[in-house]
């Protein structure tokens, strides 16, 4: 038990890691799924064990070096308040998700191939835990193509229902490659100057170092770190779908099988911004990234467009995964937003819109799944008139709605609430009214979709539908529930956000 | 003409990545686009090896008779070493992706499939 609890940093990157072969190997007739449940809600466990231990940690911060080597020669995972919260999002999504897959994904994937599919199931969920606790920069690269070449291959597997999920892929790998190698090419920069790769050892060599000399007449390096931090930003904006960056998202997200939307939405850009966070405010420093190069007036931009566009957008889909995926593009622009605006209450809402957005988007995504279990498809006409025949399947994709609205008593709202007052705090009124017409544009688009369920008219020959088997729905209703307990209840997510956005912008310790 | 001497390394670096980045946005052949991302991530690596050398520096061996030799970097090389394996890795994977296109549109030419995906709805 002792050596279990020491390596924990460790084991919860390798135990997926390992099971995902082990599955690809011994997973056939239905043990894949089992195997794929048990590794993620081990994975669950511990990432609540570690951040339990984080939060009650004098120094908020654990460090684990693999192998022993000490840091900067070796690799360190490092566990703060920040990344045991993404740790959690993660992990919790993939757990649920799991016990959700087993009846969607078997509709959706040959029989045969199904041990393959939880084997790159467990993949992704590694990549993406890794580049989460992982405090080198150049692990993180490696995590993020363990990750992003599982994705690809998820997405492709859509292509048994729809074979547009194959161009998806396509475009999203070269997308996705591009962003990586960029990201890569940034670090070589930042190692060519530092000569680290650990994240703190680059921030610390960086300040005290080669930031002095830049104040007098021979500054040292100065546009090789400017065009190493150009390079990892541009590179990690595309992964995380900033826009305009985003063009990788709607078809990957529209056409893959139900349980990888939902992962994907609900995770992967969520890394990527907790990527973009480490890197602004861990490895180059705010005074860098936004006192000197006004990042933060770019990103804003970039921002606030995508909460209008990516929300206007969403309003003319006819397909409603393409709809969410859609609104999801805006809600990144919400946690974009929240670290551009450098103080505790605007860095609390993008932390705390990571996990509620993770949890409503979920949810929203698990319910079409169902319709798209049930029908083979998830256009507007189809959910008309379903909400007496799928009751519990139409409340949860009502109450994300009202989450992504961001109606008081749902999570949705708490996010807004901390972003709307640090937009204000940093004086930017123009950016607090974007988040307000957003937050309208959110309404008319979930209000679309809602008169069509219990106000449509389903057509007469129509074959009744049953309600969703259990193993779909009880997944839905426990993050459909979670999102509305953190929503009236959210002494707990905003205390984590809060001491994370804390610790990174230096205000406490 | 001395800075493209002194930064030869750098201008092949520069010129490699251009061509994979032309080739990705320009060309329309689904495989084509691979391999120029192939040559993209080329260009990456070949800059992290180049900045490994160190002037006058011998390979990283301990040389025991001579005390103040002096080394070439060997970490970015181990580096690259991982970023090989997943170039190759990606380009597998979007060669399988290109073969299932080929089976399900009958081309692999992007404007072709576009064509097919717009004649046909959803």
């Amino acid at each position: 038990m002792e050596l279990i609890h020491k390596n924990l940093p460790a084991l919860i990157v390798v135990l997926p890691l390992c099971m995902g072969l082990l599955t690809s190997i011994i997973g056939r007739r239905g043990l894949g799924w089992w195997m794929a449940m048990a590794t993620t809600g081990a994975v669950f466990a511990m990432s609540g064990q570690l951040l339990w231990n984080v939060m009650h940690d004098g120094a908020y911060q654990i460090t684990y070096q693999m192998g022993s080597w000490p840091a900067p020669f070796g690799i360190v995972y490092i566990v703060d308040p920040l990344n045991a919260s993404v740790l959690m999002v993660v992990s919790t999504i993939a757990a649920v998700l799991t016990l959700y897959a087993r009846k969607s994904v078997a509709s959706e994937i040959q029989k045969n191939r199904l041990h393959f599919f939880y084997a790159l199931w467990l993949f992704c969920t590694t990549g993406l835990l890794g580049i989460t606790i992982t405090g080198d920069a150049f692990n993180l690269y490696v995590l993020l193509e363990i990750s992003s070449l599982s994705t690809y291959t998820l997405v492709a597997l859509g292509r048994a229902r729809n074979r547009r999920a194959l161009t998806a892929a396509i475009n999203y790998l070269v997308l996705g490659s591009i962003g990586a190698n960029f990201y890569l090419l940034g670090i070589a920069y930042l190692y060519q100057v530092t000569g680290s790769l650990n994240m703190a050892d680059i921030h610390h060599i960086l300040v005290n170092q080669v930031f002095p000399t830049w104040g007098g007449d021979a500054p040292q390096y100065r546009t090789t770190v400017i065009v190493g931090f150009a390079f990892m930003a541009v590179g990690l904006s595309l992964k995380l779908a900033l826009f305009p960056l985003h063009g990788w998202l709607p078809n990957a997200y529209t056409y893959s099988p139900s349980a990888v939307s939902g992962l994907l939405a609900s995770t992967a850009t969520k890394v990527g911004a907790y990527a973009f966070i480490r890197v602004i405010f861990t490895i180059v420093g705010v005074d860098f990234a936004f006192g000197l190069l006004h990042t933060d007036t770019a990103l804003m931009v970039s921002a606030g467009a995508a909460i209008i566009i990516g929300a206007w957008l969403a309003l003319k889909q006819t397909n409603l995964k393409k709809m969410l995926a859609y609104s999801s593009i805006g809600q990144i622009g919400y946690i974009t937003l929240g670290f551009s605006l450098n103080n505790v209450n605007g860095l609390t809402a993008s932390i705390i819109h990571l996990f509620n957005h993770a949890l409503t988007k979920g949810s929203m995504f698990m319910a079409l799944g169902v319709v798209v279990y049930r029908l083979g498809n998830a256009r507007i006409t189809d959910v008309r008139g379903l909400g007496r025949q799928l009751p519990v399947t139409m409340g949860v994709f009502v109450v994300g709605g009202l989450g992504l609205i961001g109606v008081p008593l749902t999570a949705g709202f708490i996010s807004k609430w901390y972003l709307v007052t640090g937009a204000i705090q940093a004086g930017r009124y123009e950016m607090a009214a974007v988040v307000l017409v957003g937050s309208i544009l959110a309404l008319m688009y979930v209000w679309r979709v809602v008169e069509q369920i219990y106000f449509g008219k389903r057509d007469e020959n129509a074959p009744k539908l049953r309600e969703a088997p259990l193993t779909m729905l009880v997944p839905m209703v426990l993050l459909a529930a979670a999102s509305i307990y953190f929503g009236i209840d959210a002494r707990a997510t905003s205390w984590v956000s809060q001491t994370a956005a804390e610790l990174l912008l230096g205000v406490k310790l | 003409m001395q800075i493209v001497l002194d930064y030869y390394n750098y201008w092949i670096c520069i010129i490699l990545m251009m061509v994979g980045f032309y080739g990705v946005i320009a060309k329309t052949n689904l495989i084509k686009k691979a391999l120029s991302l192939s040559l993209f991530q080329t260009g990456v690596l070949v800059f992290y090896i180049s900045i490994g050398k160190v002037d006058g520096g011998t390979g990283p061996v301990l040389d025991e008779a001579n005390a103040d030799a002096v080394y070439s970097n060997p970490l970015p090389h181990a580096l690259m070493l991982t970023a090989i394996v997943v170039g190759v890795a990606t380009l597998a994977v979007a060669m399988a992706i290109i073969v299932n296109i080929r089976e399900r549109y009958g081309t692999i030419d992007e404007r072709d499939i576009e064509d097919i995906e717009h004649q046909t709805e959803e």
